[in-house]
């Protein structure tokens, strides 16, 4: 064993057990963050928070949930909603933290696509973020089945049956998956237990892994510099911290993030008091009712992009098409061949690869929403579809022939 | 400086794609989604006036007399009680006549009028009453009481007003107008009355059979049983309800519900009844709100001051 002094006070004690002065050092005094950054670096923060906003409400709201066909939709919109002080606020919290989350999940992702985030050593940054990406839809999707409203019974139909994989008929899939013929106590009990254990350990796993994965790399900056982190170190602890390049991580580099996540609180809490419905879709407060499919049938707005890759095509290309468009992110550090770490605007072809792709989405998203049988959306889908898979085919060749910085 | 233009830049940037996602998902979407209705406001302006001036007491006469709507409707507000109960009503009828002690204010007079001459126009279910091939509605039409109709009507009409009483709850308005057909679970109201607690275990199941019998009553005669509408106000927007319940046949071609008539007061009470049990949270919204709002707007005022403080020399 380990020889122990007497420890002169309670921050000796911890350390000579845990070495919280090494950890405290390594993760926040001198965990160098370069200082050529903008207010989008405050988004991994902002996510983090929103996720802590998401726990602390799921948790309230877990007190009062009943996860049984025939009391679920009272408890949320009854018990939580009336009876249980401040219930509203915590569901009102957790349902627009649901979908904010999604929309800064996305402003983080694009912000890593445009400054070139995920080469030359990030690449397990972009992937364990691009796995939380994953957790986070299956948490948002296993969450939106809970309240038992029309949405999420059809909807929950609708994307099980998925898994039948068109043309192969899995339907034995299709009952494993939910325990029954139709969506029902069985299917309803396990998506519980995903939504409140399962998911949020693996999302909670896959946070610690990320920002593992950010310590060695250290993060990118606005211009893709490529840092001399001992050089920039020792100038900032030599006291010379107007010609060193970073900043530590505590306390500067969280004085920022702190100040810019009280801004996006603000934003969030007029949605949570005054802007509340976008969030929560008017469909599910109908109560679930398996002999009356809703007119129209639509996932959340952060699914409706993949949804419009799948409506397009036949049931087969489409089922295709969505997998590939599910998993296609994972392959950008490998499909973008250019060594160049840099913000799109100087990487050449890669500056339209980027608008395109974010308008595209864009475009799909819309379309994600509006009814099939309109021929004229239907064709916008189904050319922007076909642009975003054009958009990957192209990605590997306009990115070898750019010109190397 | 300098940096702090190209902060604000892209904060424009990101800020124009956050809103534009907004618009294609929400405005946009709903407004391709929804076929769109024009309201009149609850005018009823393909009801005519007859321009006649009620005379209130002849209108009691024949209220309770030749016109024939005590004989099945209750009037509490002249002490005549309902002559059958609600299950009973239901069995006869399909469905419970309402008390017509708030009718005079709930109501539009233009549409009372109509609904004494031909209750099946009025209430726009034509489409399930017709005369001529022996499907009668319900309620009785009114064919004079052997004087000048119009007048005899616009009689009733204003004795029905003169009853009303000047201030309904919102309760009163929903139960007078909806209950019969929709229960409330939130508001703990069934077809046939409140919810109401029992001593003994029988009891409670003898009224809930009661219950039940209703309803069975009302799905024979509406086609279907009537959502209960606890959290209507969260299912739909406000203009679709505002539509819908001016006329039904405008959202919903060939339902069975019936086109209320409400005046545009009625509409009003009884909207905000349907918020109080579908939407109770919205008082304690708007007190609460802004003192989180001013927090965080301080917090940040704070943490901005920490943040100067902490980059100073750094640039
Ligand atoms: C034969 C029985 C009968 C008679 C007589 C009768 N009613 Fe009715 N009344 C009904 C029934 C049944 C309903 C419910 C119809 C429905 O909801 O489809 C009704 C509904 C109504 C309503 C509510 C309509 C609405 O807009 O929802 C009013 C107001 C009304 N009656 C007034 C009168 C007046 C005034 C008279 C006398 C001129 C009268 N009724 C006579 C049976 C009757
Ligand atoms: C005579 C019975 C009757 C009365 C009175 C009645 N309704 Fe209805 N209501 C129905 C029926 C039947 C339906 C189902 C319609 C359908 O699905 O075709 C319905 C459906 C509805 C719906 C749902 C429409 C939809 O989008 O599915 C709303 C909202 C509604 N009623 C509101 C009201 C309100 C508010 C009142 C009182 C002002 C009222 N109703 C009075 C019979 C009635
Ligand atoms: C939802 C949970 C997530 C949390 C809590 C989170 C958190 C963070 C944090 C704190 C940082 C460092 C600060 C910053 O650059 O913002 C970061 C960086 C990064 N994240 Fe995430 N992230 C999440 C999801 C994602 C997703 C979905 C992706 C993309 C697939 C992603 C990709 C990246 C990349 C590439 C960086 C490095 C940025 C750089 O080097 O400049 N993250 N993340």
């Amino acid at each position: 064993m380990a020889h122990f002094e007497k420890a002169n006070s309670v921050g000796e004690w911890f350390d000579q057990r845990l070495a919280i002065n090494t950890l405290k050092r390594v993760l926040a005094f001198e965990y160098w963050i370069p200082k050529n950054i903008n207010f989008l670096w405050a988004m991994g923060m902002v996510l983090a928070a929103t996720f802590g906003m998401l726990v602390v409400s799921g948790i309230f709201l877990l007190m009062y949930y009943q996860p049984n066909v025939d009391l679920a939709f009272d408890s949320v919109n009854y018990t939580i909603m009336t009876e249980v002080g401040y219930g509203w606020l915590w569901r009102h919290i957790h349902g627009v933290g649901a979908s904010v989350v999604f929309l800064i999940i996305y402003i983080h992702m694009f912000t890593g696509i445009y400054y070139g985030s995920y080469k030359k050593g990030r690449e397990l940054i972009w992937l364990s973020g691009m796995g939380l990406f994953v957790a986070f839809s299956a948490e948002a999707f296993s969450g939106y089945m809970l309240p038992w409203g029309q949405m999420s019974y059809w909807a929950g139909m609708v994307i099980t049956n998925l898994f039948s994989g068109g043309s192969l008929e899995a339907y034995g899939l299709v009952e494993w998956i939910r325990g029954d013929y139709v969506p029902a106590q069985a299917f309803l009990t396990r998506f519980f237990m995903l939504h409140v254990l399962l998911l949020p350990l693996v999302i909670i796993g896959l946070i610690v892994l990320h920002f593992g994965t950010l310590r060695i790399p250290h993060v990118n900056n606005q211009d893709g510099e490529d840092i001399d982190y001992e050089e920039a170190a020792r100038l900032y602890k030599e006291g010379n911290v107007k010609d060193s390049k970073v900043i530590p991580f505590q306390p500067v580099f969280l004085a920022k993030d702190i100040f810019v996540m009280g801004v996006y609180f603000i934003l969030f809490f007029y949605l949570v008091f005054y802007h509340f419905e976008f969030a929560m879709d008017p469909v599910n407060f109908d109560p679930a009712d398996g002999l009356k499919t809703p007119a129209h049938i639509y996932p959340e707005w952060y699914f409706l992009w993949s949804y419009e890759i799948l409506r397009p095509f036949s049931k087969d290309l489409g089922l295709i098409a969505f997998a590939i468009a599910q998993v296609i992110f994972f392959a950008l550090p490998f499909l973008d061949k250019s060594p160049n770490v840099a913000p799109a605007s100087k990487r050449g072809l890669f500056k339209f690869w980027f608008w395109a792709m974010l308008i595209d989405v864009l475009v799909l998203t819309f379309m994600g929403k509006l009814p099939p049988t309109d021929a004229l959306f239907a064709n916008i889908g189904l050319i922007s579809a076909l642009v975003f898979f054009a958009l990957w085919i192209a990605l590997p060749f306009i990115t070898k022939i750019e010109k190397k910085l | 400086m300098n940096k702090i233009n190209k902060e604000l830049q892209i904060l424009g940037v990101v800020a124009f794609f956050t809103l534009f996602l907004y618009w294609g998902v929400e405005p946009f979407a709903h407004s391709q989604m929804h076929k769109h209705v024009e309201g009149e406001g609850f005018a009823y302006s393909e009801f005519k006036a007859s321009g006649k001036k009620g005379n209130v007491e002849n209108g009691k006469v024949l209220v309770t007399g030749a016109g024939a709507c005590t004989g099945c409707h209750g009037i509490k507000a002249i002490n005549s009680p309902a002559p059958m109960d609600a299950s009973m009503s239901g069995a006869s009828y399909g469905v419970n006549p309402p008390d017509l002690s708030t009718a005079g204010a709930l109501y539009n007079a233009k549409f009372l009028a109509e609904l004494i001459k031909n209750p099946a126009h009025a209430l726009k279910v034509e489409h399930k009453f017709d005369p001529a091939k022996g499907k009668m509605h319900p309620m009785a039409q009114f064919y004079g009481a052997g004087g000048d109709m119009d007048q005899e009507i616009a009689d009733m009409v204003a004795f029905l007003k003169s009853i009303a009483p000047k201030e309904m709850t919102n309760k009163e308005a929903y139960v007078d107008a909806c209950s019969r057909c929709h229960a409330n679970r939130y508001g703990k109201l069934t077809q046939i009355g409140e919810t109401t607690k029992f001593k003994y275990k029988k009891d409670e199941l003898a009224h809930q059979i009661k219950v039940l019998d209703y309803q069975d009553s009302l799905k024979k005669y509406m086609g279907k049983l009537p959502p209960d509408l606890s959290i209507i106000i969260r299912a739909r927007s406000e203009h679709f309800l505002e539509t819908f319940i001016e006329n039904p046949q405008s959202q919903l071609v060939g339902t069975s519900m019936p086109a209320v008539g409400l005046s545009h007061e009625g509409f009003e009470k009884v909207i905000a009844y349907l918020g109080e049990t579908g939407d109770p949270s919205k008082p304690a919204r708007g007190e609460l709100g802004p003192w989180v709002i001013i927090f965080f707007v301080v917090f940040s005022g704070l943490a901005f001051l920490w943040k100067k403080e902490k980059w100073r020399g750094h640039h």
